[in-house]
C-alpha cells in the first residue's frame, strides 16, 4: 500500500534515490520511494553502472595508491573545461572520500580491479557484481530499515505553491494518485529518452542517437519543475555521449554495446574521411568525447577501421566483426565509396612514423603530415582481414538539470522561498558536469548528493 | 555427429558468454567469469569447461542487467546448468549408458526400487524365515543374514564397475577441457584445486558470502549443507575402508562396537549425510526457479534422496542391530547402498569429478 502522506518523498529508484532514501530514513523520517519501473527493471541507469570515482589519501582495500582531492579536481576541471560549479564540485570530491565506507556499512561490496576495469584501479571503486547487485543491496537495506518502496509509479506533477512543495501526482496501474510530503527529493534522471526534447536540442540528428540506459528517463519531473520556476543549469545538448556499436538496440543496451577499438583504429565518416585524432589519449580518458564527435558527422554514423594486427587489443563486442580481405571490399560491406576509403587508408599509412608500438603507454607511434593527426598507436593498416565496426552516438544521460546549492536544495529564483525541494543524481549532474566526463563521476554525484539531499530533506521534514 | 539439442545448448552458451565477455561486471563473483575473460571465442569444450566451473550460485543472474525481462533475456546460470547436465551425458562411459542421464530422476528412482526389491526378494527366497527375524549378536552377526562372500562379491563388482566408469568419464572430460598449453597441472595447481574443492570455495563465491537467494540475499547455507554432504560421504567411505582392513587384515568381523573406529567414522558420516542432503533438498525446494534448470531437478532430487536414504537406513540398522529387526533393516540398507553404487556413474555424483577437473584447469591457468 502506498500511504497518502509521508515525511520525505523520493522520486526515482536509482543510486541517488536510494542513497537519499536511506539517509533520510536514518535521520528519522518516514520515507516513500516512487519508482517508475517495475521491480525487475528498477534502478534507472544505475543498472548499467559499474563503479564510482572516489578520492582517497592512501591505498584502500579496493583502490590503489592515493587519489587526492587536488588530483580529482584537476581531472574534473580538465574534462569540463572549467564548466563546473567549483564549490559544489569540491564538496562532491571531499564527500566522495567517505562514500565507500558509507555504502560498505550498508552492505555494498566492492571488488578488486580485474580485467574489465579499464585501468581505473587507482581512481574508481568497482561494485562487486556491478550496478544491479549494488541496487539489490541498496533496496534490501532501505526496506530493512523501513523505507516504503512503490514500483510502477510515474510522477507527473509536483504541486508547489509560493512557499513550499505540498504533494505529487503520479500514475500507478493506469490511474492517478497523489501523496503529500513534507519534503521531496527529485532523483529522476535526465531527459535523454524523451525524443521530442532531444530533437528540440539537436534537431533531426537526435533520430540517430541510441540511448544506452533506461527508456524511462524522459525528464517529466525536470520539465514540470522548470515550468514552475526552478532554476536550471547547463545546456540541453550537453550530455554523457559515447560512440557505441551502431547495431545496438535503441534503448538499454548498456555496457555491451561499447567499442574500445577507437584508439587502435582509424575512424572515418560515411564518406570515408577521418575527422579526429583517434590516438589523442588513453581510451578511458577519451571515450566520452566520441559520442559528440560522431553526432556531428553526416547521418551520425562513423566506422572504426582496423586490420588483423590489432584485432585482439581491445575487449570484444557482442556484435560480429565486419571483415573483408581488402579495403575496397570492406568499403562495399559498409556501403562506403571504396576509392575514398582506400585513399584515406593509403595516405594514413604513408604518414605513419615507425615507433615502438605499446598499448600500455602513450607510445608516440604517430602520423606526420596529415590532418587530423593520430598521436599514438598509429600502425599502417595493411594486414588482412580488415575489419570495421559501425559507431553511433550512445547517450548515457543529459546534463541540463536543476540548479542546487550545497545542501542539494533546488533553487527557484530569488522570488520564491521554496525550501523543501531537493535534487540528486543525473537530474542535477549539470552542476558538476557542464560538459565532458570522468569515468565514475555520475555515481559519485548520485551517492554524495543523494546522501546530502536525504539528510537535508529529513531535517526540513522533521523541523 | 552432434544432436540438434546439444548444438542448441552450445549456441545458447556461446551467446551468453559473448554478452558476458563484453560486460564482465560479474568477474568478481566467481571463477567462471574469470576463466571466461581469458578467451575471445569459445570452443564447445571451453563451454563445457565453463559450465562445470559454474557452481550455480545464481549471483550473476540476480545481478544481471540483461536478465529477463530485458530483451537480451540472458540467464547464465540456467544456460550453464542445462549445458552442464548435458555434458554428464556426453562424457559418460560406456556411451550407450549415457541415455540414463536423460530422465535421471526416474532412472535413479527405478534403480532404488529394483535394488531394494531384489535384495529383499533374494533374502526372503534364500534365507530361512527364522534366521531373518531372529536376533543375532556378536562377530559375524550380519553374515548370518546375508553371507559375507555374496555381500562382498556383489559390492565389489558394483563398486569396481562404477569406479571404472567414473574414471573413464572423468578422463574423457579432462582430455576435452585440458588447457591447450603443453604443461600438465603442477603441484601448485593441484594444491589450489584441492583447496577450492575441499572448501567448496565457489559455493561461497569469490567474495565468500555465499549463493544468491530469490530475494537477492547472499547466504552460505548451501555451502554448509554441501559440506555436511561431501564430508559425510568421505567419512562413510573411510569407515568402509577401515572396516575392510579390520576384516581382511586384522581378521575382526562386523558388527563393530559403537566406540570402534569404523562405527565412529560411519556414524559421523551418517549424521552428515542426514543433515547435508536434507538441507540441500530443503534449499532446492525453496530456491529461485528462474535461474535454475528446473526440468533437470529430478537428477538432483533423486541423488540427494538416495544419499539420505542410504544414511537413514544405515543409522536405523546401527540403532536396532541387536534386535530381531536387524535382518530386514540390513536387507533394506544394502538395497539402498546397492542402488547408490549401481547408479553412481550415471547420477549427479559425477558433478564432483567434473567440477574438480574444471577447477584443476582453472587453477592451472591461474598459476
Amino acid at each position: 500500500m502506498i500511504p497518502a502522506a509521508t515525511d520525505v518523498l523520493v522520486i526515482g529508484g536509482g543510486n541517488a534515490a536510494l542513497c537519499a532514501a536511506i539517509a533520510a530514513r536514518e535521520a528519522g523520517a518516514e520515507v516513500v520511494i516512487l519508482e517508475h519501473a517495475d521491480r525487475a527493471m528498477r534502478g534507472g541507469n544505475t543498472r548499467h553502472t559499474r563503479n564510482l570515482r572516489a578520492m582517497h589519501d592512501g591505498p584502500l582495500h579496493t583502490l590503489a595508491d592515493a587519489y587526492t582531492e587536488d588530483e580529482f579536481w584537476q581531472d574534473l576541471h580538465r574534462v569540463t573545461g572549467g564548466q563546473t560549479d567549483e564549490p559544489l564540485a569540491k564538496l562532491m570530491i571531499r564527500e566522495s572520500a567517505g562514500l565507500l565506507d558509507w555504502l560498505h556499512e550498508r552492505g555494498v561490496r566492492f571488488q578488486p580491479a580485474l580485467s574489465g576495469t579499464l585501468s581505473l584501479e587507482r581512481t574508481n571503486a568497482f561494485f562487486l557484481g556491478g550496478g544491479k547487485t549494488l541496487l539489490n543491496t541498496q533496496y534490501r537495506h532501505a526496506e530493512a530499515i523501513g523505507v516504503t518502496v512503490s514500483y510502477g509509479c510515474e510522477v507527473i506533477d509536483l504541486a508547489i505553491d509560493r512557499s513550499a512543495f505540498r504533494e505529487v501526482t503520479f500514475m500507478h496501474a493506469g490511474s492517478k494518485h497523489s501523496i503529500r510530503a513534507q519534503a521531496v527529493v527529485v532523483a529522476s534522471g535526465g531527459f535523454q529518452a524523451n525524443e521530442e526534447w532531444m530533437k528540440e536540442a539537436w534537431g533531426a540528428a537526435a533520430d540517430n542517437f541510441l540511448i544506452r540506459g533506461t527508456p524511462l528517463n524522459r525528464g517529466i519531473v525536470l520539465r514540470n519543475l522548470m515550468d514552475q520556476g526552478a532554476d536550471t543549469v547547463g545546456n540541453p545538448t550537453q550530455c554523457h555521449a559515447v560512440a557505441i556499436d551502431a547495431r545496438a538496440p535503441k534503448y538499454d543496451a548498456g555496457i555491451v554495446s561499447r567499442l574500445d577499438c577507437v584508439c587502435f583504429s582509424i575512424v572515418v565518416n560515411r564518406h570515408g574521411q577521418r575527422f579526429y585524432d583517434e590516438g589523442e589519449d588513453f581510451w578511458p580518458k577519451r571515450y566520452a568525447i566520441w559520442g559528440r564527435l560522431v553526432a556531428k558527422q553526416p547521418d551520425q554514423i562513423a566506422y572504426a577501421i582496423i586490420d588483423a594486427k590489432v584485432a585482439d587489443n581491445f575487449m570484444p563486442s557482442i556484435f560480429p566483426t565486419i571483415s573483408a580481405g581488402s579495403i575496397e571490399s570492406l568499403a562495399s560491406e559498409i556501403d562506403m565509396p571504396g576509392d575514398a576509403l582506400a585513399a584515406t587508408v593509403t595516405s594514413f599509412n604513408a604518414a605513419v612514423k615507425q615507433g615502438h608500438y605499446d598499448t600500455t603507454t602513450l607510445d608516440a607511434c604517430k602520423t606526420e603530415g596529415i590532418e587530423p593527426p593520430k598521436s599514438n598507436w598509429a600502425l599502417p593498416i595493411d594486414t588482412p582481414p580488415f575489419c570495421a565496426y559501425p559507431l553511433r552516438p550512445g547517450i548515457t544521460f543529459t546534463y541540463l538539470g536543476l540548479k542546487v546549492d550545497d545542501q542539494a536544495r533546488v533553487s527557484f529564483g530569488n522570488s520564491h522561498s521554496v525550501e523543501n525541494v531537493f535534487a540528486a543524481g543525473e537530474v542535477m549532474a549539470g552542476n558538476i558536469l557542464g560538459k565532458g566526463y570522468c569515468a565514475g563521476t555520475g555515481m559519485t554525484i548520485g551517492g554524495v548528493f543523494g546522501r546530502i539531499a536525504g539528510e537535508n530533506a529529513a531535517r526540513e521534514a522533521l523541523c | 555427429m552432434h544432436g540438434t539439442s546439444e548444438q542448441v545448448l552450445h549456441e545458447d552458451a556461446t551467446r551468453a558468454m559473448t554478452i558476458c565477455n563484453a560486460c564482465r561486471y560479474c568477474e568478481g563473483l566467481c571463477a567462471t567469469f574469470q576463466a571466461m575473460t581469458l578467451k575471445r571465442t569459445f570452443a564447445e569444450t571451453d563451454l563445457d569447461y565453463l559450465a562445470n566451473l559454474c557452481h550455480n550460485c545464481t549471483a550473476c543472474y540476480h545481478g544481471c542487467q540483461y536478465a529477463p525481462p530485458h530483451d537480451f533475456n540472458l540467464n547464465v546460470p540456467k544456460t550453464l546448468a542445462t549445458l552442464r547436465a548435458d555434458s554428464y551425458r556426453r562424457y559418460a562411459w560406456p556411451g550407450f549408458m549415457a541415455r540414463l542421464f536423460e530422465r535421471n530422476g526416474l532412472v535413479v528412482s527405478i534403480a532404488m526400487a529394483l535394488s531394494l526389491a531384489l535384495v529383499l526378494v533374494l533374502v526372503f527366497l534364500f534365507q530361512d524365515r527364522a534366521v531373518l527375524i531372529s536376533r543375532h549378536v556378536g562377530p559375524g552377526a550380519f553374515y548370518a543374514v546375508i553371507g559375507h562372500n555374496l555381500m562382498a562379491a556383489v559390492a565389489g563388482a558394483t563398486f569396481s564397475f562404477s569406479v571404472l566408469a567414473l574414471l573413464i568419464g572423468g578422463r574423457r572430460f579432462w582430455r576435452a577441457i585440458a588447457p591447450a598449453a603443453s604443461k600438465p597441472p603442477g603441484v601448485g595447481a593441484w594444491a589450489k584445486a584441492l583447496r577450492y574443492a575441499a572448501t567448496l570455495k565457489y559455493l561461497g563465491g569469490e567474495h565468500g558470502e555465499g549463493c544468491s537467494t530469490a530475494d537477492e540475499r547472499w547466504t552460505n547455507m548451501r555451502r554448509y549443507c554441501h559440506q555436511f554432504t561431501m564430508w559425510g560421504f568421505f567419512l562413510c567411505f573411510a569407515s568402509t575402508c577401515v572396516a575392510s582392513v579390520w576384516h581382511y587384515v586384522i581378521g575382526v568381523e562386523a558388527p563393530y562396537p559403537f566406540l570402534s573406529l569404523p562405527v565412529l567414522l560411519g556414524t559421523a558420516g551418517g549424521v552428515g549425510l542426514l543433515i547435508g542432503p536434507a538441507g540441500l533438498l530443503w534449499l532446492k525446494a525453496r530456491s529461485d526457479a528462474r535461474p535454475a534448470d528446473v526440468d533437470r531437478y529430478g537428477m538432483d532430487y533423486a541423488f540427494l534422496a538416495s544419499l539420505f536414504l542410504v544414511s537413514l537406513t544405515g543409522m536405523l540398522l546401527l540403532a536396532f542391530r541387536e534386535t530381531a529387526a536387524m535382518g530386514i533393516l540390513l536387507a533394506v540398507h544394502l538395497g539402498f547402498v546397492l542402488a547408490f553404487f549401481l547408479a553412481l556413474p550415471y547420477s549427479k555424483f559425477v558433478h564432483g569429478i567434473y567440477r574438480f577437473a574444471a577447477l584443476l584447469r582453472f587453477a592451472t591457468e591461474r598459476t
